[in-house]
């Protein structure tokens, strides 16, 4: 008896276990409960959704990841433990996908040649390539054809040459159709289940008709056919041939042969290449490119140096001014100091993007404010001269910048304690003194991290550059759609985004290279401002 | 000597007393020395602050008169309000190709949902790393201030490739869909807000949720009725900053929304005034300002937050 008492049997451990959770559920409330299943219920949904899409398409491997992802999401909010997981796991998805994987992402696609041209696989890249080389066959019969509806699909009903019919669609190749309706002339109108177009629908689905391409038989070498009113049909034929066997692209008319010969596109002896070629591994070619290559390493090196400049200068100006600034306010006797603030921190809350555009208004060479009534009608290039422009950039950023500063350095004031300046006050100091020897050094200890941080925001200023300037004036040294006031990031969104020829795999190169220069300072700081905080 | 100090501490007494003591005390001296010592004080404060103010408002006084100028050219601007008519606000919303409307409705929407969203999904994050231990807690935090190196403006390329990629499944959340630029927003906001929340969430006692834990309240009650309500300044403020993030954010808008009638104002507005900069100004004038207008009270209206948020979140 004494025993069981001491030691409690697992009967007991399990009621007790058991009245526990009785008393936990009787707690949640069912409000809550609905809201987590309501939830739960539309992310199965989704994935549910997705799961069938990719079922469809056969993309096994992503299907199992969704699959296992919501099995485990569902266990997570369903068990009574793991509270972290419950708490963690919302953010964390997000995270992984749209950020983490897309830092993975990106890191592959620097190694690839990824771009106009090379977006795709060998497979798309070849029958894209036969698809776009159709040419008219020379001399070859033309087909009376009705154009027909099936369902919702566009059909040619094709009356071949001996008389029979057939019926093909973009999809469906052509085949024999069971029972056809002709008309006096021997040219079949109308099969069952179909309906026939009149004139008027033909008229009014014109480029539906003329974009169809029906493929004559399962074999693409076979060509299509292809119609201009919609009553006779023309054979087109693929100039180019792909050999499978021996892995090569003969044009049919000229004999040239076009190799794979492992740079992403078939390319014949001469040299020139198909397009679209398809997507490979590159190794490290681009960030040799970006280092070795005489056209890019110019512009290349030249943007490094801007950025660092105008990060490291607008980060000094920035918080130089905001300090003075708030220097000049951190004095209680001032009177309206609430309706002063209130003003100097509109630039920081008026959208970004906007001040940049209402900026390059002001700056306008001929028609803005500041030359045409400030400077009384003078013609300062001020966007279009590369050391004018460098300039309006920092002033510009100046202005946006400076009201984070001021409010950072403002608070970081007012929680060093008074004491301190008094008993210094009483020592002798004088304000330059105090400001210099106590005030300074214990503000930096605590903004030092906003101002690497601030340094790691400006480094990627993309708004600011691309909306006052467009990186201009664009620099006639080189080749490359580079101005001199572009940063790092700027260019890489215009040799991903911007003109015909996109380059993805060089892009994300760049984003990688931006990345490590960016951790590397940011280390450096950090370690430098911990000194920092041991020093005092 | 004695005297000198005896002075000195008298005329502090003055100084930091009541103005009415102060102007009875002053009201003896010439009017001349009485400006010459304010101004020596506080007056020259006054000046710089003047002067800041200018520079600091001169542009947004200069876009409000532009944008009531029906005049509407870049050079007409430049005569500060010398018409004001509400005519480029009217035909604002009257463009045949930009659909200013719509802009702005899918700004507030996406701003909102993104704010929201980034303000549940970080506080979350926030509760469980100061108020639960667990394994890989601080690796976890010092991933999340590595994180915040790594801005998503630079995987641009891969978010624009891997939406392509999800558009084949799941339409809905390809290119050209707001559902998917908000995800994507979402998915900075843990690396951007956590620390910040962290920071002030520690602030809020642990005695608190210990109490009410005896009383019997489960976690989640913990969070949702007495942590949150103690934490509302940091929610407040990363609402608005995330909310004014994702209005001025361009790159990664542009690339994702397409259609005109589905992008926000810094797509649409920025390539309705780089077709023709000095023509379209009043209209742009006119739609800048209305793009500002919320995002700027709700800032004035939460700068004192703002302050403290700012400063809370310096990485000590």
């Amino acid at each position: 008896m004494i025993q069981h008492d001491s030691s409690p049997s697992r009967k007991d451990i399990r009621k007790k276990k058991q009245a526990n959770r009785v008393a936990s559920q009787a707690s949640t409330r069912i409000g809550t409960m609905l809201i987590k299943i309501v939830l739960l219920g539309l992310v199965d949904a989704l994935s549910a959704y997705s799961a069938f899409m990719l079922a469809e398409q056969g993309n096994w491997i992503i299907l199992s990841i969704v699959v296992a992802t919501t099995i485990v999401v569902n266990w997570i909010y369903f068990r009574r433990d793991g509270l972290v997981a419950k708490y963690l796991t919302p953010g964390l998805i997000f995270l992984l996908i749209f950020q983490l994987f897309a830092i993975c992402y990106s890191t592959y696609i620097a190694f690839t040649d990824y771009g106009t041209g090379h977006n795709s696989t060998k497979e798309q890249a070849i029958s894209s390539l036969i698809q776009s080389s159709q040419r008219r066959v020379q001399g070859s019969a033309s087909y009376k054809i009705s154009i027909v509806e099936c369902g919702k699909t566009l059909n040619f009903l094709v009356t071949m040459p001996h008389g029979e019919a057939q019926i093909g669609s973009e999809k469906t190749p052509l085949h024999e159709v069971a029972s056809a309706t002709k008309d006096d002339a021997g040219q079949a109108v109308s099969t069952p289940g179909c309906s026939t177009l009149s004139f008027n629908d033909l008229l009014s689905r014109q480029d539906e008709v003329t974009s169809m391409r029906v493929p004559m038989s399962a074999d693409s070498q076979d060509g299509t056919l292809k119609t201009a009113d919609g009553q006779t049909a023309l054979v087109y034929k693929s100039l180019l041939k792909y050999d499978a066997a021996k892995d090569i692209m003969i044009n049919t008319q000229t004999r040239v042969r076009y190799y794979d010969t492992g740079v992403g596109a078939f390319t014949s002896k001469g040299g020139s290449r198909l397009s679209p070629g398809w997507q490979i591994n590159v190794g490290i070619s681009n960030f040799r490119q970006v280092f070795t290559s005489q056209e890019m390493r110019g512009p290349f090196l030249q943007v490094l140096v801007w950025t660092i400049e105008f990060s490291v200068i607008s980060v000094a100006s920035t918080f130089v001014l905001g300090l003075l600034l708030a220097l000049v306010f951190n004095n209680s006797r001032m009177k309206g100091r609430a309706v002063y603030r209130s003003i100097l921190i509109l630039p920081y809350a008026f959208p970004a993007f906007l001040s940049a555009l209402v900026w390059q208004g002001l700056l306008n060479e001929k028609f803005g404010y500041i030359n045409q009534v400030l400077l009384h009608g003078v013609d300062i290039p001020w966007l279009e001269s590369p050391a004018l422009a460098k300039i309006a950039v920092l002033i510009v950023n100046l202005w946006l910048g400076f009201p984070y500063m001021f409010l950072v350095s403002m608070g970081a004031l007012q929680s060093i304690p008074k004491d301190l300046s008094e008993a210094a006050e009483l020592d002798g100091a004088n304000a330059w003194q105090i400001f210099r020897l106590i005030k300074f050094p214990l503000l930096l200890v605590s903004i030092a991290p906003l101002l690497i941080s601030s340094f790691a925001m400006n480094f990627n200023n993309f708004n600011l550059i691309y909306m006052l300037t467009n990186g201009g004036p664009i620099n006639a040294n080189t080749n490359m759609n580079v101005g001199s006031t572009d940063i790092l990031i700027s260019m890489v969104y215009k040799i991903a985004f911007v003109g015909a020829d996109r380059n993805y795999g060089l892009a994300s190169a760049f984003s990688i290279i931006i990345f490590i220069v960016v951790a590397v300072v940011s280390a450096i700081g950090f370690r430098a401002s911990r000194s920092l905080e041991e020093l005092n | 000597m004695r005297n000198t100090i005896v002075e000195r501490s008298a005329q502090r007494i003055t100084e930091s007393g009541s103005n009415s003591a102060e102007s009875k005390t002053q009201k003896s001296s010439p009017r001349f020395f009485q400006f010459a010592r304010w101004f020596r004080r506080t007056g020259w404060r006054h000046c710089v602050a003047v002067v800041a103010c200018c520079f600091a408002g001169f542009p947004i006084l200069y876009i409000l008169s532009a944008s009531l100028n029906q005049q509407g050219t870049l050079m007409s601007a430049n005569n500060l309000f010398s018409h004001v008519a509400i005519d480029n606000y009217i035909q604002l919303f009257h463009l045949p190709e930009q659909p200013y409307g719509d802009w702005y409705i899918n700004t507030i929407v996406i701003g909102l949902s993104t704010a929201i969203s980034s303000v549940v999904v970080g506080a979350l994050a926030a509760y469980a790393f100061s108020r639960l231990r667990f394994a890989g807690r601080r690796v976890g935090l010092l991933a999340l201030i590595l994180l915040q190196m790594f801005p998503q403006i630079l995987s641009i390329v891969a978010i624009y490739l891997l939406l392509t990629n999800i558009g084949y499944i799941v339409p809905a959340l390809g290119i050209d869909s707001q559902l998917a630029l908000i995800c994507v927003y979402l998915g900075g906001a843990l690396g951007t807000n956590t620390y910040l929340m962290y920071g002030f969430f520690n602030t809020v006692p642990k005695e608190i949720d210990e109490a009410a834990k005896i009383d019997g309240a489960g976690h989640a009650r913990i969070f949702f009725t007495i942590i949150l309500p103690l934490v509302t300044p940091i929610l407040a403020v990363i609402a608005l900053l995330s909310f004014i993030g994702t209005v001025s954010e361009y790159a990664v808008a542009s690339t994702v929304l397409v259609a005109p009638q589905k992008q926000t104002l810094a797509v649409g507005l920025y390539a309705f005034v780089s077709q023709q900069f000095s023509q379209n100004w009043g209209l742009f004038s006119a739609g800048a300002v209305l793009a500002a207008v919320p995002v700027v009270i709700f800032f004035l209206f939460l700068q004192r937050y703002i302050v403290s948020g700012l400063t809370a979140g310096s990485v000590k």
